[in-house]
Formats: C-alpha cells, sequence, structure tokens
C-alpha cells in the first residue's frame, strides 16, 4: 500500500517539469547549441559540463528566456498545464520568473541590486508578486537570510559590504523566497575559493533536497556536477556528445571528449 | 525684436498642435508618459520648459493666467513665467485660484480647491518614477508596460529599513485608477491626497525628458504605501504665523542668527486671503518687516536654552 507521501511523488513525477525538444540556437552562421533535446523530472538536478564555448550558457538563457531559439520547443509544466516558454507572452514569462522560476547568476553583482539592502534584495520578489505587509517581508526575508547562514543583523547591509561568498548565498536566497520549482544555475561557484565554494555546495545540496527542487546547474567543474547532480549533459561545440547518470558518466565515460574531460581533472 | 514678432504663446501653430495631441492620448491613458517633441524654450532646463510649453499649447487668448512656484506667486520662477505669457499671449493675469482659468505650478498644489474647467500644469524634472531604481529606460518601459512595479515597493521597503517610517516627502510615487505608478512631480506628499478626485484637468509638462502626463479630472491616484506602514500626508505641526491657518502647507522661515523661525503658508494666496479676512496668526496679519534678520545684539524671537537653534520639527 502506498502511503500519501509516496503517492504524492508518483502523481508529481509522472509529468516532466519541463521537456526540451529540438532546442537551436545560432549565431549567424555560428551555432550557439544545436538539436539540444531533453525531460527534466520535478525534484530532479540536472548538470550541463563543457569547456568554454560550447553553448551551456547559451542553452541556459534559451531555456530561462533571456534569449529566444531558433527552433525547438522549451514545455514547462506551469499550473495552467504545459506551456511552450519560447512562445509564451513576455507578461507571463515575467511572471514565471518571478514565481516558479529562479536564476542564478555566475557572478552575484548580475543577480542582486547593489545599491538596495540585504532585506530588500530578498524581499522584492516578494512585492512583486503582491506582498504589501512590510513586518511580514521582513520577516520572511530574516527567515530566509537565517536559512543561508547569513546573520540577521546584516539584513539592511547593502551587498557591497558582503564578502563573494556571502553575495552568492543571498543571491540563492533572493531567488528561492517565492518558492520556485525550477531554478537555473549559471556557474554558482564560479569565483569562489575552495572552501567556500564546498559550503556553497553543501547550503545548495540541503536546500535542493529540502525544498524538491528541480534545477539545471552549468557549470565547467566536475566536481560541482558529482556533488549536485542527478543526471549529466555533455557539450561539446554546440552539440549534446553524453548523458546520462552523473556517476556512469564520470566514472566510465563513452565519449572521447567526455574521457578527455574527466581524465583533465587535477587529482590532489 | 517687439513681442509682436511672436506668435500667440510663443510657440507656432504646429508645435502647439503636436503638444496637444500629446496631451489628448495622456488625458486618455491617464499615468502615462506620452513622447513629445520638447522644444528649446528661451529659458534653461530645470526652470519649467515642460509646464511652459503645455501651458502655450492649452492656452487661449479669453484664459487667466496663475503662476506658482513652491506656492508662492512672486517668486523668480513664477514672475519670469508670469511675465513671459503676458508678453507673448497678452492674457489676463492673476495671483487668486478662483479666478485663474490656467494655472502653471511648481511643486504645490493650491490649498483652494480647484473646480471644474480649470487646468493646473504641473513642472516635471522627472517624469519616470523608476529612474533612480532602474537606470535603463528601455527596461522601465517594459515595467510599465507589464504593471511590473514590485521595486516601487522596494524604494518604499528600504526607506523603513533604514528611518523607521517612508522618509519619502516629496515626489511621492501613486497609482493612478490601479494602473500607472506616476511621479506626481515634486510635491510634498501633503500634496497627494489632493491628486485624487480632483475636479480639474491636471497636466505634467518634463521639457528636458520630453513626456506629457496628465490625470482627467475626477481620477482616482492612490499614494503606494505597505499595509502596517500606511500612506500619512505630512506637514510641520504649527499653524501659520501669518494667518493661523493649522491646515496648509508651511515654509519654516529662519528670521534671525539666534535659532528664531517662523512657519508660514507656502501657498501665499491662500495665506493673503484669509489675513485679508481678518484672520490673525503669531505675529499677526502681515509679515513682520522690521524682523531682523541678521542684526548685532538682536535678541532671539524665540528662546532657545544656550542659544542653539533647537529644531521642533517632528
Amino acid at each position: 500500500m502506498m502511503t500519501a507521501f509516496e503517492s504524492s511523488c508518483a502523481a508529481t513525477t509522472d509529468r516532466p517539469l519541463l521537456q526540451v525538444q529540438g532546442l537551436t540556437k545560432r549565431y549567424g552562421a555560428r551555432i550557439g547549441c544545436a538539436d539540444v533535446s531533453f525531460d527534466l523530472f520535478p525534484g530532479e538536478v540536472l548538470g550541463i559540463v563543457g569547456e568554454s564555448g560550447s553553448g551551456k550558457s547559451t542553452l541556459l538563457s534559451c531555456l530561462a528566456g533571456h534569449l529566444t531559439p531558433d527552433a525547438g520547443r522549451v514545455v514547462f509544466d506551469t499550473d495552467q498545464g504545459p506551456r511552450d516558454t519560447a512562445t509564451m507572452a513576455e507578461p507571463e514569462r515575467r511572471r514565471l520568473e518571478r514565481t516558479d522560476w529562479a536564476f542564478v547568476h555566475q557572478n552575484p553583482r548580475d543577480g542582486l541590486r547593489m545599491g538596495v539592502s540585504a532585506g530588500g534584495n530578498v524581499g522584492e520578489r516578494l512585492m512583486a508578486v503582491g506582498a504589501r505587509h512590510y513586518g511580514t517581508i521582513r520577516e520572511t526575508a530574516i527567515d530566509w537570510l537565517g536559512r543561508v547562514e547569513i546573520a540577521a543583523e546584516r539584513i539592511d547591509d547593502r551587498p557591497a559590504a558582503f564578502s563573494g561568498g556571502m553575495q552568492q548565498r543571498l543571491q540563492i536566497a533572493r531567488n528561492l523566497v517565492t518558492g520556485p520549482r525550477l531554478v537555473f544555475m549559471d556557474e554558482p561557484t564560479g569565483g569562489l575559493d575552495v572552501s567556500v565554494q564546498a559550503r556553497l555546495l553543501d547550503l545548495l545540496r540541503g536546500l535542493v533536497r529540502e525544498m524538491g527542487l528541480s534545477a539545471i546547474v552549468v557549470t565547467h567543474d566536475l566536481a560541482v556536477v558529482r556533488l549536485l547532480a542527478d543526471r549529466l549533459m555533455v557539450m561539446k561545440g554546440g552539440h549534446v556528445v553524453e548523458q546520462g547518470l552523473t556517476d556512469q558518466v564520470l566514472d566510465d565515460p563513452q565519449h572521447a571528449y567526455t574521457q578527455l574531460l574527466v581524465s583533465s581533472v587535477l587529482q590532489v | 525684436m517687439t513681442e509682436q514678432a511672436y506668435n500667440f504663446a510663443y510657440l507656432d501653430e504646429q508645435t502647439k498642435r503636436m503638444i496637444r495631441r500629446a496631451i489628448l492620448k495622456g488625458v486618455a491613458v491617464p499615468g502615462y508618459q506620452v513622447p513629445f517633441a520638447s522644444r528649446e524654450m528661451p529659458m534653461p532646463y530645470g526652470w519649467g520648459t515642460g509646464g511652459v510649453q503645455v501651458t502655450a499649447a492649452c492656452l487661449v487668448p479669453e484664459d487667466c493666467l496663475k503662476v506658482i512656484d513652491q506656492g508662492a506667486d512672486d517668486t523668480t520662477n513664477a514672475v519670469s513665467i508670469r511675465k513671459f505669457f503676458e508678453r507673448t499671449a497678452a492674457v489676463a493675469v492673476t495671483e487668486s485660484v478662483a479666478e485663474a482659468t490656467i494655472i502653471q505650478t511648481r511643486h504645490r498644489i493650491p490649498e483652494t480647491p480647484l473646480t471644474e474647467g480649470q487646468i493646473l500644469v504641473y513642472q516635471v524634472p522627472i517624469p519616470e518614477p523608476l529612474r533612480f531604481l532602474e537606470p535603463r529606460e528601455t527596461e522601465t518601459r517594459k515595467m510599465h508596460e507589464l504593471e511590473d512595479y514590485g521595486l516601487m515597493h522596494v524604494k518604499l521597503y528600504e526607506d523603513i529599513a533604514r528611518h523607521g517610517q517612508i522618509a519619502t516627502s516629496y515626489a511621492y510615487p501613486v497609482k493612478v485608477e490601479g494602473r500607472y505608478v506616476m511621479d506626481p512631480s515634486p510635491i510634498p506628499k501633503f500634496d497627494n491626497p489632493k491628486l485624487s478626485g480632483n475636479a480639474a484637468l491636471q497636466l505634467f509638462g518634463a521639457g528636458r525628458e520630453q513626456r506629457i502626463y496628465a490625470l482627467p479630472p475626477y481620477t482616482t491616484v492612490v499614494s503606494l504605501d505597505f499595509d502596517d506602514y500606511p500612506f500619512e500626508a505630512g506637514k510641520a505641526p504649527h499653524d501659520c504665523d501669518l494667518c493661523g491657518a493649522g491646515e496648509s502647507y508651511l515654509d519654516e522661515v529662519i528670521i534671525d542668527d539666534h535659532g528664531g523661525r517662523m512657519f508660514v503658508c507656502s501657498d501665499t494666496d491662500f495665506c493673503l486671503s484669509r489675513c485679508e479676512a481678518g484672520h490673525q496668526g503669531r505675529f499677526g496679519s502681515a509679515p513682520p518687516p522690521p524682523l531682523p534678520l541678521w542684526g548685532e545684539g538682536v535678541g532671539p524671537l524665540t528662546p532657545t536654552p544656550a542659544g542653539r537653534p533647537h529644531d521642533d520639527r517632528v
């Protein structure tokens, strides 16, 4: 007999959260990414790895609606049923960006408002979806700062006064505050030193598990996907050359490029 | 060059038509910023070039014009704009709100309620309420288009977080008919309630930024706020020292170098008419002309401890 929890899991994992079919983006004659297809199920974390210029970031921008793809479909399972976000009207897509989606930039300066206090940064998405009670917004902001390990007394400080790791954690809090279902991450640990990276990854892994988030993580750091991702996609020259379960791909790489990628990681 | 060399109200007829088209569009979409081809005017930007162009486009020879600068009829900006239209349009001018058909104003709404048929023209330095929150004009237009106004509340949030209250005291953002967020020009927030349901047509002209927007008569205008920090129209907690009015917006005037100060109505026409009707404030009904401004050895009008100016504003 199934428990209520199991049946709800079965009900939600039946249908993919995001279906990508034949996604192509060209920059003139050059290829950004070509013919990318995959399904992402609720609660699943997909890693996209590849060298610089392999089309990872182009793919992510197309998925998140920052770029318009030249061909293909990006079908997201919205609360009104599956919808193609590539052809969706701008107001609808912006509503998705504020509620069901989140985007964590590599550089926190791109994702934060540097002139606005930490509390304001976290509260912005709440206010954008209609929160109008200062006390509640502030409580939620304090709660979220705590969850990303930022002291509550820093709530009125501007992000400029924060260290790089804190800025990145603040950016994560700001994005997750409205309880999104899908998080896009572009090199979330880029530019951080290794000990801060480890803490951030630990935090991210905890939040993803705890909130049952689906995530697409673009990175060139194999350690990041090893820790975070359930499945892995390897890109080269705009094409997906190999995909599968993370451990499977990393431990038994089939494609020559993946073998090269795995073997070029320094062993300390 | 003689005054007769100018067309009526300075601008040529085609320009006035262009501005009127923008005004009509603004009236049709209350609170929406309509772009228009702002002209060079014989005054510097920041002195009301937008307001002057809107006034010029609305003026007819039968009009009676009043010009207000921070509530006063007799300060530089008001005097020179009034003189400008006297010379180029030969219209009647007045200082009385009731007599005027067009009132051009800088940063105040008159205390005397406006009536149907009157036009109130505001001079606007920065028409975009989101300007200092989002620097890209393309993005702010998109935000208006999509009613994406969460950022406006971030500004108010920051105010409360930093000052314990909404410290924005002028150019307080408003929402027009539940749609567009609008900058009401730098009027004190004391005047915000008068924007809503006003019987007069309110036009806003920004010359440097080349935008016109409008509030048709009886438009609903709501000042933005939080549920637990509601909007409050604040003013100095005093009565006017000349006319004794307790309900008007007050200017604080330093009257000596010993901390003496007085509060007077910022709306000079309102104050004068009350004085003429026999009302009196702390200093009587006339502005005290023999007040020693920088006199030596003159005692303070309001004794303050240790001669330090004491600030009794809230």
